[in-house]
Formats: C-alpha cells, sequence, structure tokens
C-alpha cells in the first residue's frame, strides 16, 4: 500500500454533462502526495469542468472521486459543495482570484478562520502566523498589505498561502501563469516547485507547454472530456503533447484560392487593443479572403477584432481600401465594417425581439428616416432563406430560436448590408454541426462576392476548414502566418503554445 | 391588434376605476368632472410621454417635477417680473430645459454616470434654482397675457355632450403622441432607440449611435417637462416655487409603468402611457369622489405602482422560464 508516492487524490471515470453536451466523458485523474501535475487539453477539452467538480463547484454525473483518509489508501468521497472540497482538503485557485481587495494579507490568508480569543479576532496571532505561511510561498509583502494595492503575482501568493493554511493537501491552480509577466511566472514556477517538499499535492492547468515540460513531474492529456495520456517526466515532450492535445483526424477542405491578385481591403497597421500585454499587431486582408486568427483563450484574438472594429480601439492604424478607418462602431458599420461578437447573447442580440428587428437592425440605417417595411419585409425573407434560419418566421423572438439559428440571425443582419469586411469571433461556439456548415457556406458566399473576411476560432477544426490562410497569436502578438498549405493542428498548436517561427515553417515541427 | 392586446391590461384598469368612482362617487359622470379629468390627464400626459421616452432607453429621469416647476416659475416670472415679450420668454425657457436634457444626457452617456442620480441631483438643483431666482415668492400672470393662458384654458364644446368641453390641451398632447408614435415605431431614430434600451451593447456593436439616442431622449424628456410646466401654470394663473410640481416626475413615471413601459428599457406604448396617465388622474378624482381621505392619495398610488413594477418582474421571470424551457427542449 505504501510502496511508491502515495496518492492523495484518485478520479475514475468523472463524466459531466451540460444540458445535451458532454463537458467530460471519462477522465482519470491520479495526484500524488509531492507532486507537480500538469493538466492540459485544448479548449473545451475539460479542464475548467475537472477544476469545477474537484473544487466541489459540480457533481459529477458519473465516475468515483477518492481522497486518502490519513496514511491510508484513498476513500471514495462525495463533495457536496465548495465548502466540503475545502474541508476534505482541496483547494481551488481560481484564474480570475476572488480574493476580497479591501482586506489585508492577514485577514485575506484567515477569512473565515480568524484565530480569535473570547470572541475578538488575535491580530497578533494572524500576522504572525501569516507571515509564516508567506514566507513559505515567496510571497514578500507586508502582512497589513491591502490584497487590492498588490500586483497580480503577489495576490496569486497570497491565494496558495491561503490554501495551504486551510491545511489543504490537493493544491489544484487554474491557468496560474495566465495573468503573470515572464519573470512573474519563473518564480511561481519555483514557488510550486518549492512547494513540493511540503507533501501537497499540487495540479494546475496550463496553456503554455513550456511551463508543463519545465516543472511538472506528472501529465493529464485531456482531449474531448476524457483522458488520452497520462506520463511521467521524461516520458513527453512538447511534439507528444501537442499530438496528444490534437489527436484527431481533421475533415481537410479541397485546394484553395490563394488571393494575391486581389486588392489589399483591410489593413491593421500596429493595432492595439484592450489586451492587457497590449502588443501591436499589423496584418492584412484582401478582397475576397478568409483569413483565420488561431490561439489559446486569452492570445489576444477577441481584442485584436474589437480594435478594428472600433468596439475598443487603443492605438495603431487601420485602413480600409487604402482609406484611414477612424471612429466607434457607428462610423465603422457605416463604412461596412462589421464584427459578429463572441458573446452573442450581450453583445449581439435583442433576445427579446424578433427576428426581423434583429436582421434589419443595421440595415434600416442605410435607407431614409422612415423605415422602408415592405423593403424590410422583402430583405428580412430574403436573409431567412439564404442562411435557413429555422423556423423560418420573422416574427418569431430570437431567445425562442436555437444557437445556431441565433448565431445565423446575427450573421444575417451583416448579411444584409453586404460588408465590406466581415470580422467573426467564434463563429459557431455552441452550434450544432448542420448550422456550423450553413454559417461557414454563407461567410464564403461574402467573401466570393468580395467581403474580406477576418475570423477567429478556438476550435482549430474550424480554422482549418474555413480558412485560406492561418494567422497564429500567442499572447497578444502574432507568433506566425501559415498558408492553407502549411496549417495543420500541430503546426498551429505549436505556434499557439509558445513554439518558435522557425520550427512551424517547416510545416509541423 | 396588438396594440390592444398590449393595453389591454391598462384599459381594464382605467374601466374599472372609472365605473367605480361613477357607482359610489357623486358627480363623477359630471360634465365638470370629467372636463377637469381630461385636462389634468392631458397635461400629465405631456410628462409621461417624456419620461417614457427615457424609460424605453432603460434610464430614468427624476427631474421632471423640478424641470415643471422651473420652467412654470420662470415663464410668468420673465413676463411679470423681466417684462420679456412672450415670442422670447417661451422659446427661452423651453431651450433652457432642452439644455438641461441635454446635460442630463451628455453625464449618462459620456460620464456614464448612472441616470438615477443625475437627476436625482437635477431635482434637487432646479428646484433650488427656481426658490432662489423668484425669491422663493409667488409667480403669476396678475390677470394679464390671456391670450398666452387660452392655449391652456380654451375649451371647446362637443355636440351631443351637454356640459363636457374639451380643453385645448388635448391638441398639442394628441400631436406630441402622434409625433412620438410614429417617431417610435416608423423610423429608424426610433427602432434604434428601442434596440438601445434592449441591449445596448448589441446595438452599439451594430452600429447603432447609442449615446446621440440616449442624449436625445433626456433632451426630449426635459424639454416636454418644460412645456408641460408652462401649460400647468397657464392653467393654474400662479404657483409658489418651493411646492409647484413636486412629486409630478413621480405621476410621470408611474403613468409610463402602468402603460407597459419597462424600467428595463426597450419596451414603450404610446397609447399606454396616455392610458396610464389617465388611470392616475382618475384614481385621483376618485379618491376624493369615494369619500377616502385625499391623504391617501399616496399610498393608492404608491400601491398601484408597486403592483405594476412587481407584475413587471413576474412577467420577465415567466418569460425567463418559458426561454428556458424551449432553449432545453431545443
Amino acid at each position: 500500500m505504501h510502496a511508491g508516492p502515495h496518492v492523495v487524490l484518485r478520479a475514475r471515470g468523472l463524466g459531466k454533462r451540460y444540458g445535451g453536451v458532454a463537458a467530460l466523458a471519462g477522465v482519470d485523474l491520479e495526484l500524488r502526495a509531492g507532486e507537480v501535475h500538469a493538466i492540459v487539453g485544448e479548449n473545451g477539452a475539460g479542464k475548467s469542468t475537472l477544476l469545477r467538480i474537484l473544487g466541489g463547484v459540480h457533481a459529477p454525473d458519473a465516475g468515483t472521486l477518492e481522497l486518502a483518509e490519513g496514511a491510508d489508501g484513498p476513500v471514495p468521497v462525495e463533495l457536496g459543495g465548495v465548502r466540503a472540497a475545502l474541508g476534505a482538503g482541496i483547494a481551488l485557485v481560481h484564474q480570475e482570484l476572488n480574493l476580497a481587495e479591501n482586506l489585508d494579507v492577514a485577514g485575506a490568508i484567515f477569512l473565515g478562520r480568524e484565530p480569535a480569543r473570547l470572541g475578538v479576532m488575535d491580530r497578533a496571532r494572524m500576522r504572525r502566523e501569516a507571515a509564516e505561511w508567506m514566507r513559505l510561498v515567496g510571497l514578500d509583502a507586508s502582512p497589513d498589505a491591502e490584497c487590492g494595492a498588490l500586483p497580480i503575482a503577489q495576490r496569486q501568493l497570497v491565494e496558495v498561502a491561503r490554501a495551504l493554511a486551510c491545511q489543504a493537501r490537493v493544491l489544484v491552480l487554474d491557468e496560474p501563469t495566465s495573468s503573470l509577466s515572464e519573470r512573474e511566472t519563473v518564480r511561481l514556477l519555483g514557488i510550486l516547485r518549492d512547494l513540493r517538499a511540503t507533501g501537497v499535492a499540487i495540479a494546475f492547468v496550463s496553456h503554455h507547454l513550456d511551463e508543463v515540460i519545465d516543472v511538472a513531474d506528472r501529465v493529464t492529456v485531456l482531449r474531448d472530456g476524457r483522458t488520452v495520456a497520462h506520463a511521467a517526466r521524461g516520458t513527453f515532450d512538447r511534439p507528444a503533447l501537442e499530438r496528444w492535445m490534437v489527436g484527431r483526424d481533421v475533415a481537410r477542405r479541397g485546394a484553395r484560392r490563394t488571393r494575391e491578385d486581389a486588392p489589399v481591403r483591410l489593413r491593421a497597421h500596429g493595432v492595439r487593443g484592450a489586451h492587457r500585454g497590449g502588443h501591436a499587431v499589423t496584418l492584412e486582408v484582401r478582397a475576397g479572403e478568409v483569413v483565420g486568427i488561431a490561439g489559446l483563450v486569452g492570445a489576444g484574438r477577441t481584442e485584436l477584432l474589437e480594435a478594428i472594429a472600433g468596439v475598443a480601439h487603443r492605438g495603431g492604424t487601420v485602413e480600409l481600401d487604402g482609406e484611414p478607418l477612424r471612429g466607434d462602431t457607428v462610423r465603422r458599420v457605416r463604412r461596412g465594417v462589421c464584427l459578429v461578437p463572441e458573446d452573442r447573447a450581450r453583445n449581439g442580440l435583442l433576445p427579446a425581439d424578433a427576428v426581423s428587428t434583429n436582421v434589419s437592425l443595421a440595415w434600416v440605417g442605410r435607407g431614409g428616416a422612415r423605415i422602408d417595411r415592405a423593403g424590410e419585409r422583402g430583405m428580412v425573407t430574403r436573409v431567412i432563406d439564404r442562411l435557413r434560419v429555422r423556423p423560418a418566421d420573422p416574427a418569431r423572438r430570437v431567445h425562442s430560436l436555437s444557437g445556431g439559428n441565433q448565431q445565423k440571425t446575427v450573421l444575417g443582419r451583416w448579411t444584409a448590408i453586404e460588408p465590406r469586411v466581415l470580422l467573426l469571433d467564434e463563429p459557431t461556439r455552441g452550434v450544432d454541426v448542420g448550422a456550423r456548415a450553413e454559417i461557414h457556406d454563407e461567410v464564403r458566399r461574402l467573401a466570393d462576392a468580395g467581403t474580406a473576411v477576418l475570423f477567429a476560432s478556438s476550435e482549430l477544426e474550424e480554422v482549418l476548414l474555413l480558412a485560406d490562410r492561418v494567422v497564429v497569436m500567442h499572447e497578444g502578438r502574432i507568433a506566425g502566418e501559415l498558408t492553407a498549405g502549411e496549417a495543420t493542428e500541430e503546426s498551429i498548436m505549436h505556434l499557439a503554445t509558445g513554439g518558435t517561427h522557425a520550427g512551424s515553417r517547416g510545416a509541423t515541427a | 391588434m396588438s396594440a390592444l392586446r398590449k393595453n389591454a391590461g391598462i384599459l381594464c384598469v382605467l374601466v374599472a376605476v372609472c365605473a367605480a368612482a361613477a357607482i359610489f362617487g357623486d358627480n363623477f359622470l359630471t360634465g365638470y368632472n370629467l372636463t377637469n379629468l381630461t385636462q389634468r390627464s392631458a397635461l400629465f400626459g405631456i410628462l409621461a410621454l417624456g419620461a417614457g421616452l427615457v424609460i424605453a432607453t432603460g434610464g430614468i429621469d427624476l427631474s421632471i417635477g423640478s424641470v415643471v416647476c422651473l420652467a412654470g416659475i420662470a415663464t410668468p416670472w420673465l413676463l411679470v417680473e423681466r417684462g420679456w415679450s412672450p415670442w422670447t420668454a417661451v422659446p427661452t425657457v423651453l431651450a433652457g430645459c432642452a439644455g438641461i436634457g441635454l446635460a442630463h444626457g451628455l453625464l449618462v452617456t459620456r460620464l456614464r454616470l448612472q441616470p438615477f442620480l443625475v437627476t436625482l441631483c437635477g431635482l434637487l438643483l432646479y428646484r433650488g434654482i427656481a426658490r432662489w431666482m423668484t425669491g422663493d415668492q409667488s409667480q403669476g400672470f396678475q390677470g394679464e397675457f390671456g391670450a398666452l393662458r387660452d392655449v391652456a384654458l380654451a375649451r371647446f364644446d362637443v355636440p351631443g355632450l351637454a356640459g363636457y368641453r374639451l380643453p385645448a390641451t388635448v391638441i398639442p398632447l394628441a400631436m406630441l403622441a402622434v409625433a412620438m408614435a410614429f417617431a417610435l415605431h416608423r423610423t429608424v431614430w426610433g427602432r434604434w432607440l428601442l434596440a438601445t434600451g434592449r441591449n445596448e451593447a448589441a446595438a452599439r456593436y451594430s452600429g447603432v449611435p447609442t449615446a446621440r439616442l440616449v442624449t436625445l431622449a433626456y433632451v426630449a424628456c426635459s424639454t416636454l417637462a418644460g412645456f408641460g410646466g408652462m401649460l400647468f401654470i397657464f392653467d393654474i394663473g400662479s404657483a409658489q416655487p418651493s411646492d409647484f410640481g413636486n412629486f409630478y416626475e413621480l405621476y410621470a413615471i408611474a403613468a409610463a409603468v402602468l402603460g407597459g413601459c419597462s424600467l428595463r428599457g426597450g419596451e414603450v406604448s404610446v397609447t399606454g402611457i396616455l392610458l396610464g396617465a389617465a388611470t392616475l388622474q382618475v384614481l385621483r378624482t376618485a379618491i376624493i369622489l369615494v369619500g377616502l381621505s385625499s391623504q391617501l392619495e399616496f399610498a393608492v398610488i404608491g400601491a398601484v405602482l408597486l403592483v405594476g413594477v412587481a407584475a413587471d418582474e413576474l412577467v420577465r421571470r415567466w418569460a425567463e422560464r418559458r426561454r428556458n424551457r424551449a432553449a432545453r427542449g431545443g
């Protein structure tokens, strides 16, 4: 029983469905005392769901979760909530830090478990003990410092200290380095490595394969809600991880046109969006060209599209057919630069209104002050036909449509005004396979009519299916560019996870 | 048809309140009372139309009563105390009110302050200015400017209705209501204003000039409040800066909400607003005619408004549940 490393947590066959979608469909995970364990996978592979289950936020629909009891082997547990998970010794450090910003560091570390004497908080003891935990995690700050005033890297360490102070046996970090600078990242990884000596099992999710290779003792790879590989240090390298993460055959489209003779329709030069890195991005899209932006969550794709669309523009120049493009969305939409936003419910739809109102929202601005109602009806009918919105009822309220038909409604708004530049952010997120093909067809049709299309997608399959050319982003920069011929899941993933450009040019790494 | 269905609720309430007042109170169905009711409904209807526009954007205007006061006090003050001609005084007051609305709109859209706060400050500010400007003295026309006051005081005989005389204020109300209904439902600006109220972000992403539309709604609201304030003072002849127009914003907002305007924005019915304004005025009269203490007036209106808001919330939740069920089903 005690031979080999001590298993602290063991998950077998975890499954979880949201509505009709299986987020997890058989995940196995084993965390051992004193190890750093990396959990990797593409966007949507199920990492977040797994973490939520470990943290007690959600209960799994299938599978078992076992936790070690003292020195004995793992026994099955059910985590009936976040507090239960904490009580069982599993502490989750979220990607979005949820520290009470107005508390001082000592107060945050002991929040909810303040040492007290006769009901009066024992501040001196709190400060003393907090200082010890802080030393353990290498947090160089005063226990009296206000959390809100600390840089993100230090706030993260406060969370780690808090987790350890809770006597956590399993520490789970969700993308702990996603908001850190390179130096802070190196420091945090060093601290995680040192924490192994305390006997805590440390699991972390990361999109940065270099970090994983750097610190992980063992790796679990998820794909499509399943565990596809377990590997110990020395038995995995970057190509292996990339292959496991991607590892499926993708239906490739046939030969693709290059549009080198077409005029440049959209030119973004040194554009900065709201991305925290604030890097300047330069790219061109020709008339009739479909360019895909690949990259992991947080790579700056949305920010780039929103900067070009005029939603959040923080510098640089955008040119449309050689003329500078300025101002907010009002002026840019008038010139035919249109964005299908990532979050259609929040930024795209008028959910309580009819399909026709949604589709004609921009179209009505093209006519006179008085709405041409007959023209509107005809246009809406044509758009519904062309995009196959189902049910084909212009009066139907949008919130009663399926995700795919809602997305067609948002796209139809731009179809109606024949855009010169069409920007799409996750064009088929939450859309079923059939609707997805129809949306792709419409994007193609618009491109064939001369629209310059720039889209961002987290799904490599979609990027490979739709794009004539692929731009890969990593941490706010363009990491590389691939022609349709060069682009493969491996070559994109290589660039997206911080691989060097040179390696990608020779097709696969 | 759909307009009738949408306003069926408030129409039933209005008919019920009228019936109750006619059955349990004396003198409800007299020409004199009905003429008065029409006059008051028309005046408050003008305020409520403005309130409805702002509510349609998802905002609120609490300063309506104080703008009524400022405009209503400033008009006789300029004419009598300052000796201005009506041709300069009236446009000046209206322009001033439009300026107030512009300030509200810019504070809401550019500085992104909450409409509630901006107009709450306005409520205090304009009342204070009106009292200070006039030395807190009652302002009136002192028997002059009869031709001007006839805008509000003129009455027309209606053939076949003995004793009932149609107030002239119905004319501007009807014109404003028709113009607003046309603008809201037939023009691009109206379509976009409602879209802004429904989902500001989605409208902005679609190239709708949301900031300009919201600002315009505040300008229209304050201008209508100023116009209404003038008609009120033409009607009553003189008023005290300290209490003239007190709580009128609440009658206006209550009328709009009762008339089907969702405080969440994006929904407005001109017919509903007019019915709502009339309902509140009938309620006020009915309280007295039925013999309840007039001190209960605010309590009754408060209760009616509360029920309206609660109904709005319940309907929304019900629609959401249905939406979720539909989403799960499909």
